[in-house]
């Protein structure tokens, strides 16, 4: 990590807040959809987009771009957030979300919007395509990179655990996948619903090399995934324990936000505590 | 080529047909033409890949495997993985067959399918093996016969079911050069080849193997065999003359050549190894109904599963052999013939 100083990490940290506040307006405006997820993971797809990701938002179909799949389509807001705080489009746009003609599915369509690279909202299936791209691009001696954000819930798929095991299988270094490990799913905690722990050993058993970090933390969450990358031989994957909701204190750690967007009212609540929020990170707090 | 009545053949004639009537016809099984078209697909562009939910015998994907063997990929048993995987292959720019029997994928991988392939538009081609009752001895579990009802509701979705092995070797060529996600429906057990290398195939293109105008038989698969020889008996027997017409693509279905058939014959029979709700059958109905309403009989198999037993013991059982297409077209003729 040599080249990320803490400037960089609050210009990041900055953009993180942007993003969440995209989320915000998106989801009020939208009067559904998913809040907690997009949240929690603001501050790793600004990690994404904004520094780990070798793409050109001018560009979205550059043949040699790093592929960023979203496995968990539900928490769209979040990854279109961040594409239009990184110039894939305009900031505006976001408010067409879920809405009739939008570019902006509940559930990202690559036909619509090529850039999101696959159509997801059923669940467990990112990694299994990500496994595919990556194969394909090593098959074809292609240097890209295919990165795959999961929820942990999904991790109830059976078909994700056929990914896991075909990744191992044609040890796929190419391969990145990052859980949103933030303990919630529609129906309660995923330790109730349905356990997932030990995860990580799981992973292990399944022969991926597997690193653990806060996925709040922006500079953990970066200087985990540039160890990820020095992996060659094997796929990674990164459990990045989040804060459902994080950033929006009467969301945060309540699953009950998993599914639903916040009301005119919640929204300038929430709004107003982010703007708080950036105004301490330009103060260098 | 001459009937069996003595008559000039032409439709036969302009097909290329091999001579049908002949009691010793080649028999292969429209696997082999999947696993013979795909080393050709394979040389032809290196993108063709073949991959496999270990059953790659069975599938006749080792040919291919032996032929190419970088092209070739092979995931155990996962076929949700096998069509998710898949659509990140295409995804990059690969063109991939992906193997199995039909009752595993597209029959438990159809939500991927639709979502991954359908939806999200790649160019993923599906090798349905071990498709109808003649399967045989491995049983209902075994035997797709709702197939093509679960695929041609799929928007974008190709759906293909070839009549013999060399049909089936020209539609694995046709469709690798053709882009579009697409299921290829084949079958395990020997069957008649009919057609030869000079018959021509196009991609939603009906085409008409026997002449008549009493009746159309539209059938698709090996079934076309038993319509023919169906319409050469009745010919023979009741005087109705019957054309057939091979109709191999169910997705997009030759419109025009359905409703010319119905214009022309003024009634139909549909014959497939499938259930008679929802398939190609199915379809030749709606087409009917909305633009040249006739009376119609479905061939096939009846809101039940399959069994073990020999091929064609099954077909004859399931009600699609040759006496069960006749009785269902000297049905039809009386249903045109009471309205006229």
């Amino acid at each position: 990590m040599q080249s990320l100083s803490a400037a960089r990490v609050n210009e990041l940290r900055l953009r993180a807040n942007d993003v969440r506040q995209g989320i915000i307006r998106s989801l009020v405006a939208a009067g559904s959809g998913h809040s907690a997820g997009p949240l929690d993971m603001a501050d790793i797809f600004t990690a994404l987009y904004g520094y780990l990701l070798h793409h050109d938002p001018a560009n979205p179909e550059w043949p040699e771009r790093d592929r960023l799949l979203l496995s968990c389509g539900h928490i769209a807001p979040v990854r279109y957030s961040a594409m239009a705080n990184f110039g894939y489009f305009p900031v505006e746009e976001l408010l067409t979300l879920r809405k009739f003609g939008s570019r902006l599915q509940g559930h990202p369509e690559r036909v619509r919007l090529p850039a999101v690279e696959t159509t997801s909202g059923p669940l467990g299936e990112g990694l299994a395509q990500g496994v595919g791209m990556a194969l394909g691009a090593k098959m074809d001696h292609k240097d890209f990179h295919v990165w795959v954000v999961t929820s942990d819930a999904e991790h109830q798929c059976g078909l994700h655990w056929e990914a896991v095991m075909t990744g191992a299988k044609f040890a796929l270094g190419n391969l990145t996948a990052i859980i949103d490990r933030n303990f919630i799913q529609i129906d309660g905690s995923t330790e109730e619903v349905m356990p997932l722990e030990p995860l990580a050993e799981k992973y292990r058993a399944f022969n991926w090399e597997v690193l653990e970090c806060d996925g709040n933390d922006m500079a953990a969450f970066i200087e985990t995934a540039e160890r990820a990358l020095e992996v060659k031989d094997k796929p990674q994957v990164i459990v990045a324990k989040t804060l459902a909701g994080k950033g929006v204190s009467f969301m945060e750690g309540d699953y009950t936000w998993h599914g639903k967007p916040p009301n005119a009212q919640q929204a300038d609540e929430a709004l107003h505590e982010l703007q708080a929020e950036r105004e301490r990170i330009l103060a260098g707090a | 080529m001459r009937s069996m009545e003595g008559r000039p053949d032409t439709a036969a004639e302009a097909m290329h047909l091999v001579d049908y009537h002949a009691g010793d016809l080649k028999q292969v099984p429209t696997r082999n033409g999947m696993g013979e078209g795909l080393i050709e697909a394979g040389s032809r562009d290196r993108n063709v890949l073949g991959v496999c939910a270990d059953l790659s015998e069975s599938t006749r994907f080792e040919g291919f495997k032996k032929a190419h063997p970088d092209q070739y990929i092979e995931i155990g048993v996962s076929e949700q993985m096998l069509v998710a995987m898949a659509g990140g292959l295409a995804a990059v720019g690969k063109i991939p067959w992906i193997a199995s029997y039909a009752m595993f994928n597209p029959g438990r991988s159809w939500e991927q399918v639709r979502t991954i392939m359908a939806l999200n538009e790649t160019n993923v081609k599906i090798a349905g093996a071990h498709a109808g009752v003649s399967v045989g001895p491995d049983g209902a579990t075994h035997q797709a016969i709702e197939d093509i009802a679960i695929m041609r509701v799929i928007p974008h979705m190709m759906v293909v079911v070839p009549c013999d092995a060399v049909q089936t070797k020209k539609a694995v060529l046709a469709l690798s050069q053709t882009w579009g996600p697409t299921y290829l429906r084949f079958g395990r057990d020997k069957s008649p080849v009919i057609t030869t290398e000079q018959t021509p195939f196009a991609i939603g293109k009906a085409q008409t193997f026997r002449e008549g105008g009493d009746v159309a038989i539209v059938a698709c698969g090996i079934l076309v065999y038993n319509a023919l020889i169906a319409a050469d008996q009745l010919a023979r027997e009741d005087g109705i003359e019957a054309r057939v017409v091979n109709n191999h693509t169910i997705k997009p279905m030759d419109e025009d050549a359905i409703v010319e058939a119905a214009r022309v014959c003024g009634a139909i029979v549909t014959v497939e190894e499938h259930q008679k709700q929802g398939g190609m059958g199915s379809r030749v109905a709606e087409i009917l109904a909305a633009a040249r309403p006739a009376p119609i009989e479905f061939v096939g198999v009846d809101d039940r599963f399959g069994q073990s037993g020999d091929p064609a013991e099954l077909i004859e059982y399931y009600g699609m052999g040759v006496d069960a297409i006749k009785a269902a077209t000297r049905r039809a003729y009386a249903r045109k013939r009471e309205k006229a």
